[in-house]
């Protein structure tokens, strides 16, 4: 059912959890720390608009159940997001503990609270009460955007059938996450609760020639597919010793590759460069660097995700540019900014030992795969869509997740197929059920 | 350094801090390491007919992760012979003579028992008597503690049988359990008390076991109201305290009792007349040490304030509580939102739609702010207008830098303001507010008179009904 999965015990040790779950007598100390605030910037920072003093209050109160169930409304991927959230610059970003110089109140730590302990007494997902609809949709792709939009369609009443390409479901979610950030086996218990409210997820590739007929079969189409591949290195001798980061990420989550090379060079300096790198010093390598062809106030990667990797003995090296790849060392050439402002590359070369290279450049966009699709428009190659209702200018396809913000958080994904989801419904003409 | 010595009905003390009668005057040796750690005084615990405790006998009212806003005992008076007790106090006196120690009493409520106690008590070298008639849990189902204290002529005759034969000062510890303390405040002092101490703990149930429904504390299953004490009936201590100060039938030296356990509550205790204070559930829960800051924070205090001794402030509060008709109903204040404090968190404005008057709103606009506007934004629009806004995680390059809020911590759509025309100056905001000194209040001059209620009811020639 793509969710039966066995943790590699190796892995698993290498990997324990970077920020462990709150005991009860903490999470309550940090619960009552919570002000309470009316209309609270946390919610309005949050894409998924999880009421968060409401939720904190009931842990507070022992009210545990009914926090989850509280989160859950909002965000069905709440046990992911509360680990994979970039929760300083979102929720904890945005707490009025910082207007008054005390630390934001741990909002993705009592969110995991609340959500181990729903999962772990075996509760269910609440689902609304409403009518069965004879209506169908299908949700292309197994990730984020996806389960969050079927959920929602569901609490609706339509049918819904997930599409997903690879082994397990989850997306990201299962593949993507650094391993001490969120096990898969906490990814895939999230599927089977969505699983658990009626959605039907297949493991099974969409390819080119299955459109006419999921048209034909479905009234809606939703499009969450993410993006492509990674993008190559295109360097000469770039191919041996060379291992995409999202390949190394979901293979020492799978448990396929249990070591790395002594020395490993992680090209491109954004959050996935950071994993990459911290993953490869966990499987044993001994010389970790980031090589970047800008200055560290460039990099994409979120400063707390920088300062881990510093701490895990990451090395960086800055305004470099691969240029070759021969024999386990790589050839970098010197960058610097001309005076028009242009990245160039400069005389200087520098040697790296890397028996290991890891591109992570960023991934494209699945432009050629979606295009296939007549009558949706794109643009930079991602899907255009309304952002209100995920609606592409297609009537029958509605898109969410990264194929249309380009690659951003879980938590953006799922708040996407949110949406999309409750554009569908509107669309399908069904009636709006009120819920809390 | 302020002088804390006092005289107390009498009895010299060397600071006002004295431990209540209970769990931490159990024995000498305790009373003697209270003594080293600075405290002036010990209430010894209530000396009777040995009894039997049960257990558990305590249990708590914890608040927002606080431990013990409130503590609940169904303890009963000393375990120990009666013999034991007074051998111990003989002991501590003589290693001990400067410090007060109070020899706490109750027993069958028989003249002839009365005059033995009070006499073996006095031998053994207390410096004073503390009638204990406040006592809400199992003694008073034996015809004792505040089975006594409820009754104004059980009360009145028990003081003056103690009166017959006492030879040191006589306290009579009144129980909060009764609808007028005052009642058995006049009765004892008509008894001949030389002093009072207020209150005894309130009878109460802290809590039920929502697992087991047993109430706390569980004895094998089954519970009893207990009495009540700590930070939580302060309020209600300083009330009887001053209600029993300011009554001219009632009033006598005054060793307070309620919630005490910092030298800020022992000087709100004397302001409304006490002589001393007696503390329990403080050193329950922090052990005796606590004494000497507020030792150290009373004279500091004084110092500041130029007071040289407990004489010179005490009662200073007293005449400054009085009844509502006498109240100055032309005094008009409205709050104010510092703006450069406010973090946002729109406590004040929730407070005031649901819990007030309606007067403090989210939607700024732009002008005077101190003229009649009406653009009420409702609490709900402004939730559901976050609720269908569209928010995305903040990605550096992508996403340009948040706005800066100039001076100002919060942004100024979450700063409320205040609708001085509307404000009736109740002063919820500012108790809610979490930042010190943000919302304030402000007099706004109405250009009349002060005028009491009394006084414009005499002037309208109202005949008050009640």
């Amino acid at each position: 059912m793509g969710t039966a999965f066995t943790p590699h015990a190796g892995i698993t040790a290498r990997f324990p959890e970077l920020k462990p779950a709150l005991t009860p007598q903490a999470a309550m100390v940090e619960a009552n720390r919570c002000l309470n605030c009316f209309d609270a910037p946390c919610t309005a920072a949050c894409p998924t608009h999880i009421d968060v003093p409401r939720f904190i209050k009931k842990i507070a109160t022992g009210n545990i159940a009914g926090s989850a169930r509280s989160i859950l409304e909002a965000n069905v991927l709440a046990g992911s997001c509360a680990r994979v959230c970039p929760v300083e610059v979102l929720c904890e970003g945005s707490c009025v503990m910082h207007h008054r110089a005390e630390k934001p109140i741990m909002i993705g730590r009592l969110q995991r609270y609340a959500m181990d302990n729903f999962y772990g007494r075996g509760l269910q997902i609440p689902v609304r009460e409403r009518p069965e609809l004879p209506l169908r949709v299908a949700c292309i792709g197994g990730g984020p955007a996806s389960l969050a939009c079927a959920a929602e369609l569901r609490q609706a009443g339509v049918q819904v059938t997930v599409f997903d390409k690879r082994d397990l479901a989850g997306g990201l979610n299962t593949y993507g996450v650094a391993e001490y950030k969120q096990r898969v086996s906490e990814s895939l218990r999230e599927v089977e609760a969505i699983q658990s409210m009626g959605v039907e997820i297949l493991q099974r590739e969409i390819g080119l020639e299955d459109f006419e007929a999921l048209e034909q079969e479905f009234d809606a189409i939703f499009l969450g597919v993410g993006l492509g591949e990674m993008h190559r290195l295109r360097i000469p001798g770039g191919e041996a010793g060379v291992m995409d980061a999202l390949d190394l990420i979901a293979g020492y989550k799978t448990g396929e590759i249990l070591s790395i090379g002594r020395t490993v060079a992680v090209i491109g300096c954004g959050n996935t460069a950071i994993d990459a790198a911290v993953a490869s010093k966990r499987l044993g390598a001994d010389e970790v660097h980031i090589v970047y062809r800008r200055g560290p106030e460039e990099m994409s990667a979120f400063g707390f995700e920088y300062e881990h990797a510093l701490q895990e003995g990451v090395k960086f090296l800055w305004w470099r540019q691969p240029i070759a790849l021969e024999a386990g060392t790589l050839l970098c050439a010197a960058t610097a900014i001309n005076e028009a402002g242009e990245l160039v590359v400069g005389e200087m070369r520098t040697e790296l030992a890397a028996e290991v290279v890891v591109p992570a450049i960023g991934q494209s966009p699945l432009a050629e795969w979606l295009s296939s699709v007549k009558g949706i428009q794109f643009a930079k190659g991602r899907v255009v869509v309304d952002r209100a209702t995920g609606a592409t200018s297609h009537a029958k396809y509605f898109a969410g997740g990264d194929c249309v913000n380009g690659g951003r958080e879980v938590v953006d994904a799922v708040a996407d197929g949110k949406r999309a989801a409750r554009g569908i419904t509107a669309a399908l003409g069904v009636m709006e059920v009120a819920h809390g | 350094m302020a002088s804390l010595k006092t005289t107390f009905a009498g009895i010299e003390c060397i600071n006002p801090f004295w431990l209540a009668s209970a769990p931490p005057t159990n024995c000498g040796e305790q009373v003697m390491r209270a003594f080293d750690a600075g405290w002036g005084g010990a209430v010894w615990k209530t000396i009777g007919e040995p009894i039997t405790n049960v257990s558990s006998r305590y249990s708590s009212v914890d608040w927002a992760g606080q431990r013990m806003m409130g503590l609940n005992n169904i303890e009963l008076i000393s375990d120990r012979p009666i013999e034991i007790n007074l051998a111990e106090i003989a002991e501590v006196k003589r290693r001990y003579p400067k410090h007060v120690v109070i020899a706490s009493l109750m027993v069958e409520s028989r003249r002839d028992v009365w005059h033995e106690m009070v006499k073996r008590a006095e031998d053994a070298g207390s410096d004073g008597l503390e009638l204990n008639f406040g006592c809400p849990h199992g003694m008073s189902e034996r015809g004792m503690g505040s089975a006594v204290g409820q009754v104004p002529e059980y009360a009145q005759m028990i003081t003056e049988w103690v009166k017959e034969v006492a030879r040191t000062p006589v306290l009579v510890k009144l129980t909060p359990n009764i609808t007028d303390i005052r009642v058995v405040a006049r009765a004892a002092k008509q008894g001949g008390a030389d002093a009072l101490s207020a209150i005894n703990t309130i009878n109460s149930i802290t809590g039920i076991d929502l697992d087991t429904f047993t109430p706390r504390p569980n004895v094998d299953g089954k519970s009893s109201h207990g009495g009540y004490c700590g930070p939580a009936v302060k309020p209600i201590a300083l009330n009887m305290v001053q209600s029993v100060m300011a009554d001219p039938a009632s009033v006598l030296p005054m060793s307070a009792i309620g919630g005490i356990g910092t030298w800020r509550d022992a000087a709100e205790f004397l302001l409304v007349g006490a002589g001393t204070v007696q503390v329990c559930t403080a050193v329950m829960h922090y052990g005796y040490r606590i004494v000497e800051d507020m030792i150290d924070g009373l004279s500091q205090w004084m110092d500041e304030k130029g007071f040289a001794s407990l004489d010179d402030f005490r009662g200073l509060s007293l005449p400054r509580v009085t009844e509502w008709k006498h109240l100055n109903l032309n005094y008009k204040i409205v709050a104010q939102i510092d703006e450069s404090l406010c973090i946002g968190c729109d406590l004040c404005h929730i407070a005031c739609w649901d819990g007030a008057h309606q007067c403090i709103h989210t939607d700024r606009v732009t002008g005077p702010v101190d003229g009649h506007v009406e653009v009420h934004r409702k609490p709900m629009e402004a939730v559901h207008a976050t609720m269908s806004s569209i928010a995305v995680t903040r990605i550096p390059k992508m996403d340009p830098p948040a706005v800066s809020h100039g001076h100002y911590k919060a942004p100024l759509a979450r700063i409320p303001r205040v609708d001085e025309t509307e404000c009736v100056g109740c002063n919820l905001c500012s108790l809610v507010c979490p930042v010190e000194d943000c919302i304030t209040m402000k007099e706004v001059p109405g250009g009349l008179a002060p005028e009491t209620w009394e006084e414009r009811t005499a002037k309208l020639g109202i005949v008050e009904q009640c």
